[in-house]
């Protein structure tokens, strides 16, 4: 044996012997504390939950509760320094990036339903997104069923679409279905006047309402049309690195503290353009900070069979 | 393979039912019925688009080849005017930029919008082939005809064009299976073909493998049908040693 092995076959004794003492940080825990560092899957441009600033920066609403939580994590590991990186992610790429490992944690703008808590975990929700209709504030249109007849716009390759035909079936109003290609093509619809409502998460209708020409001519209106909760997401069956993530963040509703950090990246002006998106936390939202849990879109949806 | 679920197609739109006929009733809608009548999009918009490119892609290249500068002048600005402006970009300008210019073109439906940006830009890709086939015939057959006293129409007529048009048809059979390809571009505005359908059904149902396969299997057999019935006409039209004359 070369001395080079021998010491190898030490490292590797040694790190067998050391494994009783780690036993309690199984998992991403025990990931993290070895190699120093986490990664956070992040979006390009998810609204005020989670973008792009450039130059490999990110900022939003979840990576900073994201960030805020490991910190946390740090301290109970008792880690001088840890660094985290930063992996943007799409809608598509997700959840193969968070169960083969390159990611860690995913702060962006992922609904928590039945199917994928099969793939992965969730952390207790911190944002629900409500669908609702964004119109011209000239137009006179403040509830879906005013939209007999009319054109309305939504964005191809989204559950809006779904969401807005189960409607129509139901209350029988007749509509004509216009897609955009992505939202801010779905948005030049409304602006241009091809379309009369344009139906999305608000979140993404305010944000972009906030970045039009002329901010003061639309407005979002009308019933919810369907209640999602948008959660932190993890690897499934960790459940020490679930909980270590859970108390963090419940730590911030408990404190209040979770509504000054909503306050920040929706209500006042946010980089890089400094416009505000200017979405009140909804009643939902507080409903879920004031008894964390990580239900299912699927138990909202229930609980909203009636309206 | 093990894991690929074909009953997607059958399953209602609004519920995600299974429905065993595979066909909707009473108001039902499948997902094979979105299908079939995306596949009738695809086919309208191409069939149409193409009808346009033919009439004025032979009309512009025809100019091209014509002893008058100024028609040549308008065929050649037509063709570089279309062929050098990316399709999808053609799309948003008649959909987007041109009503904002021309209030009254924002009653047109989008499908005759699409049908014009798509004819348009395939009758440039025609209009050069066109010329490229009068012009690959000798200059003799033209001086021919009109020195027997043929008006230039009735060179075109009777000599250059019936020559022309059998020397490109295999570029043509190309350009009408481009055709139907680029139709997808359509979805871009709000056109409820194949490539839209695909776009949403995929993510309605979690089943993306499934339902590009069965989109692409319809692309296939849409444009392999183009290039059959070209293929017919090639051979019905064709004269023994009037294009490969001295050849094999």
């Amino acid at each position: 044996m070369k001395p080079r092995n021998l010491v190898a076959a030490a490292v590797v004794a040694a790190s067998v012997t050391a494994l009783p003492a780690l036993a309690q940080d199984a998992g991403t825990l025990k990931k993290i504390k070895e190699s120093g560092s986490v990664t956070m899957g992040v979006r390009e441009s998810s609204g005020g939950l989670s973008f792009t600033l450039g130059d490999g920066k990110f900022a939003g609403f979840h990576v900073e509760l994201c960030q805020r939580v490991l910190a946390d994590i740090q301290k109970q590991l008792g880690m001088a320094k840890l660094d985290i990186k930063y992996q943007p992610v799409t809608s598509q790429n997700r959840i193969p990036l968070m169960q083969n490992g390159t990611i860690d944690i995913e702060c962006g703008s992922t609904t928590n339903n039945a199917t994928r808590q099969k793939d992965v975990a969730f952390a207790v929700t911190t944002f629900v997104e409500e669908v609702r209709i964004a119109v011209k504030a000239n137009s006179g249109i403040t509830s879906i069923g005013q939209l007999n007849g009319r054109n309305v716009a939504t964005t191809t390759g989204t559950t809006s679409v779904q969401l807005l035909r189960k409607h129509e079936r139901a209350t029988g109003v007749d509509f004509k279905e216009f897609f955009g290609k992505d939202h801010a093509d779905s948005f030049l619809l409304l602006e241009s006047g091809r379309a009369d409502a344009f139906v999305m998460d608000s979140q993404i209708l305010a944000g972009l309402i906030a970045k039009s020409k002329t901010p003061g001519d639309y407005k979002i209106v009308g019933e919810i049309l369907n209640v999602e909760p948008i959660n932190i997401m993890m690897r499934r069956d960790d459940p020490t690195f679930k909980k270590a993530v859970d108390d963090g963040l419940i730590k911030l509703m408990k404190s209040g503290e979770i509504a000054k950090i909503y306050d920040k990246w929706f209500m006042q002006p946010i980089p890089p353009a400094n416009v505000r998106i200017g979405l009140p936390a909804s009643d939902a939202t507080k409903a879920a900070w004031a008894s964390p849990n990580d239900r299912p879109a699927e138990d909202y949806a229930k609980k909203c069979a009636g309206c | 393979m093990g894991n690929w679920d074909w009953q997607v197609f059958c399953k209602n739109t609004i519920d995600g039912e299974v429905i065993s006929s595979c066909f909707g009733r009473s108001g039902d809608i499948t997902y094979l019925d979105w299908m079939l009548s995306a596949w009738g999009w695809t086919i309208s918009v191409s069939l149409l688009g193409l009808a346009v490119a033919l009439a004025l892609g032979s009309l512009m290249g025809i100019l091209r080849t014509t002893p008058n500068r100024g028609l040549v002048f308008l065929g050649n600005a037509w063709t570089e005017l279309f062929r050098n402006i990316p399709l999808l970009v053609q799309i948003m300008l008649w959909y987007h930029v041109i009503p904002a210019l021309i209030p009254p073109l924002k009653g047109i439906p989008s499908f005759l919008l699409v049908v014009a940006a798509l004819g348009l830009f395939t009758s440039a890709r025609i209009s050069e082939q066109v010329r490229a086939g009068i012009q690959s015939l000798p200059r003799g057959q033209r001086m021919a005809a009109l020195a027997v006293g043929f008006t230039l129409p009735q060179t075109y007529r009777y000599v250059l064009l019936p020559m022309a048009f059998r020397i490109i048809i295999p570029p043509l059979t190309s350009e009408s299976m481009n055709i139907v390809k680029n139709s997808s571009v359509a979805f871009a505005v709000s056109i409820s073909e194949l490539t839209l359908f695909a776009l949403q059904a995929q993510e309605e149902t979690s089943r993306g493998i499934e339902i590009y396969l069965g989109v692409s299997a319809l692309y296939f057999i849409t444009a392999f049908a183009v290039n059959r019935v070209l293929h017919f006409i090639e051979q019905r039209v064709r004269v023994p040693g009037l294009i490969a004359a001295g050849g094999k």
